[in-house]
């Protein structure tokens, strides 16, 4: 497969589950070694990079992850100022000052600093974690699924928090998601990954009229067409 | 036949697979215990968890083994009337085998098994991996104190282990058995070499350290759900004890071995 993010853009890939989206995440942040191919930043070969060239590149990255991945041994304003005391090296005092800001662009009150992951509910854990992907205030910010497993009214305020913080900013960002209201709500340009293959690359608004069967069947949410579920009886 | 000659051959080359893979990631781990950044806070954290709380876990068990050495050693030794050697006895088990063995085997249920289920599970719900995207390596964060912790603090609760079940083993001679406490003591002592404790707590230090590795490998490399932690869990808490066994007899052999 071949994509290009822009710089500024929103980028969302859509594509069923098991496609490879989140592997595809993975491998740009090193998470994963891929097997083979190139994944350039900035025109910078990133694919072999040694541990502190990688830690310098992924201080200019945040991510949100798909289960929100908070640490569950750590409250919730030292989970938002993470990346700034750890990565950062930044005194606590002023690290919580910002987290609490951070905190407060995503809608909750100072005093839910205090509680731990534990006590909060899908919704809130998805705010915590947007709030600490955008606290050290990447460049590039990927969202891995952002609004599953939440109501559908749950998930446009984060759709909305995510424009707020990110598009405004001029951030890139690249997200994956299976939910089109999700992707037509942030996205720029859309992708379509199929089998480990973009079949499909445009601007967000040609998305209902792109020719394509496949994309046809994937947002419309139709069992049948040319992407056939493999089921055993 | 045939099939017999590959099953030997998939479990060797599983074997070596495993072994090679817990090499890489002791020596990742070590490299990270001396390079910094250091978290202070968290090695002392580590250090409260495995030397604190598992002080009354670890002062009963070594309360009762010194009780049970010195009636079991004195029932025995009446048979050929050396009941006289029963506090040299006492005091040579308990420093030298029972004090780091049973420590370190009951460190191991305690510490080995949270230390996997703590990182197992930040491992299935992608903590590590947040971690990373933070710029923190969490072999830095999560492995090294752990590491550091076990090296550490079983010395220090294996020497408190030591002088408990002493103590353990005194009370049955004084209160059950009828020695002159005095003339206990002295039999304490007197046969007493420094390198019967030294090698009790260089054990107690390689205990530690094998407890606090299984813990975080097979927490780190855990898959899957619930399930896959709790396998974790229990390979950790397995592993650590068998070799925890080796080692014992290694270390004995380095230090007593009859030449």
């Amino acid at each position: 497969m071949t994509l290009d993010v822009r710089k500024g853009e929103s980028l969302v890939v859509i594509g069923g589950s098991g496609t490879g989206k989140s592997v595809m995440l993975k491998c740009i942040l090193g998470l994963l070694r891929p097997d083979g191919g190139s994944i350039m930043v900035d025109g910078q070969e990133v694919t072999n990079l040694r541990e502190k060239d990688r830690d310098r590149l992924l201080q200019r990255f945040g991510m949100l992850f798909q289960g929100s991945a908070l640490f569950d041994s750590l409250n919730v304003w030292e989970n938002v100022a993470f990346g700034l005391i750890q990565g950062r090296r930044m005194p606590r005092r002023q690290a919580r000052d910002i987290a609490i800001e951070k905190l407060a662009q995503v809608g909750l009150a100072a005093s839910a600093g205090d509680l731990y992951p534990a006590e909060l509910s899908g919704g809130m854990q998805k705010r915590v974690a947007l709030a600490r992907a955008i606290a050290t205030s990447p460049e590039i910010i990927f969202f891995d699924e952002p609004t599953t497993g939440l109501d559908p009214i749950m998930a446009d305020v984060i759709n909305d928090l995510i424009v707020a913080c990110v598009k405004k900013l001029g951030t890139t960002t690249l997200s994956i998601t299976h939910d089109m209201a999700s992707a037509r709500k942030i996205a720029d340009r859309i992708a379509m990954l199929h089998k480990g293959k973009m079949i499909w690359v445009g601007s967000a608004k040609d998305i209902d009229h792109s020719g394509n069967p496949y994309v046809d069947q994937f947002i419309h949410g139709r069992a049948q067409g040319p992407i056939t579920m493999e089921l055993r009886a | 036949m045939i099939d017999l000659l590959g099953t030997i051959g998939r479990v060797v080359i599983l074997f070596l697979i495993h072994v090679g893979k817990l090499a890489k990631f002791t020596v990742a781990a070590v490299s990270h215990i001396v390079r910094p950044p250091f978290y202070p806070r968290l090695i002392a954290q580590a250090m409260i968890e495995i030397g604190y709380f598992s002080l009354p876990v670890v002062g009963l068990t070594a309360i009762f083994s010194g009780m049970v050495v010195a009636l079991q050693s004195y029932t025995g030794f009446a048979r050929f009337s050396a009941e006289g050697a029963v506090a040299t006895v006492v005091v040579l088990t308990i420093t030298r085998e029972l004090g780091p063995v049973l420590a370190g085997l009951m460190v191991a249920g305690r510490i080995g098994a949270s230390m996997a289920a703590e990182i197992g599970t930040m491992r299935v719900t992608e903590q590590i991996d947040a971690l990373t995207t933070l710029s923190t390596n969490p072999f830095k964060y999560l492995i090294a104190p752990r590491l550091l912790a076990g090296l550490l603090m079983l010395p220090l609760l294996v020497l408190v282990a030591d002088i408990i079940g002493v103590f353990g083993g005194y009370i049955v001679g004084i209160y059950r058995l009828g020695f002159n406490p005095a003339n206990y003591l002295s039999r304490t002592w007197e046969y007493l070499e420094t390198n019967d404790v030294v090698s009790g707590l260089t054990k107690a230090a390689v205990f530690g350290f094998i407890i606090a590795l299984m813990g975080c490998y097979h927490g780190y490399n855990s898959k899957g759900g619930a399930q896959g932690v709790g396998q974790a869990t229990t390979n950790a808490v397995v592993s650590a004890a068998i070799m925890i066994l080796v080692f014992n007899y290694v270390i004995t052999t380095l230090f007593f071995g009859i030449k």
